[in-house]
């Protein structure tokens, strides 16, 4: 039996899931109090601009994004496949599609700020 | 001393006459303080006879008595009869064939128990006269917990993946892979992981979490196959992105 070639996609799986423990409570806290309108100064729409509009910014932020839309796709796989969905084929090739198409619309929405 | 009056559906299965597996209901007077097994024990004295399980410590230790009891994967000396409240179900240990009543096969287990060699793997035999192999606390702390599996094989019941695609190396196999790879007496890691970085090997896991819950010896084997995870993918890189990269 040879060795699996998994490591390609649960590597970057295992970095989203990081990413997400420890990024997405505060992007959801931080988002219901803007939502309510206590926005910190420090938060403000040009400093938060700014930030995406440098390069290391950009980097940052595609970062995030695009590890946790890779880990997100993975884990549903791996759901679909505990709930029997056994079509992993097409359900592994869908979701990272979606993924990395996600991926790739933030690089170019980043690219243009 | 106070007793209770518990009702047992029990999974009944006669290879010899039955064609399909059927519930048997017994009633049996019980000390309160009891577990399942005692009241299984007491229905085999001086009700049934013919009821089969297996047990033998009645301390959670030998890991024999595994059963499902009202769906879940516990050992039947370790179920205390007053956690439950009403009919209480006992089935054979899931994701197993079944022999005959309770009693299930363990052979695929203990064929993949070999297949991931459990034991400490050197490469030149140390002499006699040199001693023993030593090993500090701290060395010893690195796999203490995974060492503590009884091979109870409740975890197996518990992995959904397993019951999905029994050819899994499964929790407890893989735990006591990692276990010998972690202990510093050990050069077995590679060949082990010949059998662990495979499809059937680790990488069939998909952390449910379930087999750490179960375990009642508290080994925790998810996280020790999230460990065999990273090393496995560390070993790829090095394998197949770094020039003349071997694990």
């Amino acid at each position: 039996m040879a060795k699996s070639n998994k490591p390609v996609v649960w590597f970057p799986f295992a970095a989203g899931g990081t990413v997400i423990a420890f990024c997405m409570p505060v992007i959801v806290v931080l988002g219901f109090l803007a939502a309510l309108g206590h926005v910190p100064p420090g938060l403000s729409y040009e400093n938060l601009h700014a930030f995406a509009a440098h390069g290391l910014g950009k980097l940052v932020l595609l970062g995030v994004i695009a590890l946790s839309l890779w880990s997100s796709a993975h884990r549903v796989r791996c759901t679909c496949y505990d709930f029997g969905l056994r079509a992993d084929t097409l359900i592994a090739t869908v979701l990272y599609i979606a993924a990395i198409v996600g991926s790739m619309a933030t690089a170019l929405f980043l690219f243009r700020i | 001393m106070k007793e209770r009056l518990v009702q047992l559906e029990v999974l009944r299965y006669n290879p010899d006459t039955d064609t399909e597996a059927h519930f048997q209901r017994y009633e049996v007077m019980c000390q309160e303080e009891w577990v399942v097994l005692d009241a299984l024990n007491k229905i085999k004295a001086d009700i049934d006879p013919t009821l089969n399980y297996r047990w033998s410590c009645h301390m959670a230790v030998c890991g024999s008595c595994g059963m499902m009891i009202n769906g879940e994967p516990k050992l039947s000396c370790h179920a205390f009869l007053r956690s439950y409240e009403g009919v209480i179900r006992v089935e054979p240990l899931a994701h197993f064939p079944v022999e005959r009543d309770l009693v299930t096969a363990p052979d695929d287990f203990m064929e993949k128990l070999k297949r991931v060699k459990p034991y400490v793997i050197t490469k030149q035999k140390k002499p006699i006269e040199e001693g023993e192999y030593k090993q500090t606390p701290a060395q010893l702390m690195k796999f203490r917990q995974y060492s503590m599996c009884i091979n109870c094989m409740l975890c197996y019941a518990a992995c959904p993946e397993y019951g999905l695609t029994p050819h899994f190396v499964g929790p407890a196999a893989l735990t006591l892979a990692h276990r010998y790879n972690l202990d510093s007496r050990d050069e077995g890691r590679k060949e082990r992981m010949e059998v662990v970085a495979t499809k059937e090997g680790v990488w069939e896991c998909t952390f449910v979490g379930a087999c750490s819950e179960v375990c009642p010896a508290h080994v925790d084997p998810a996280s020790a196959l999230q460990q065999l995870k990273i090393v496995g993918s560390i070993d790829w890189i090095v394998e197949h992105l770094l020039p003349g990269g071997k694990p």
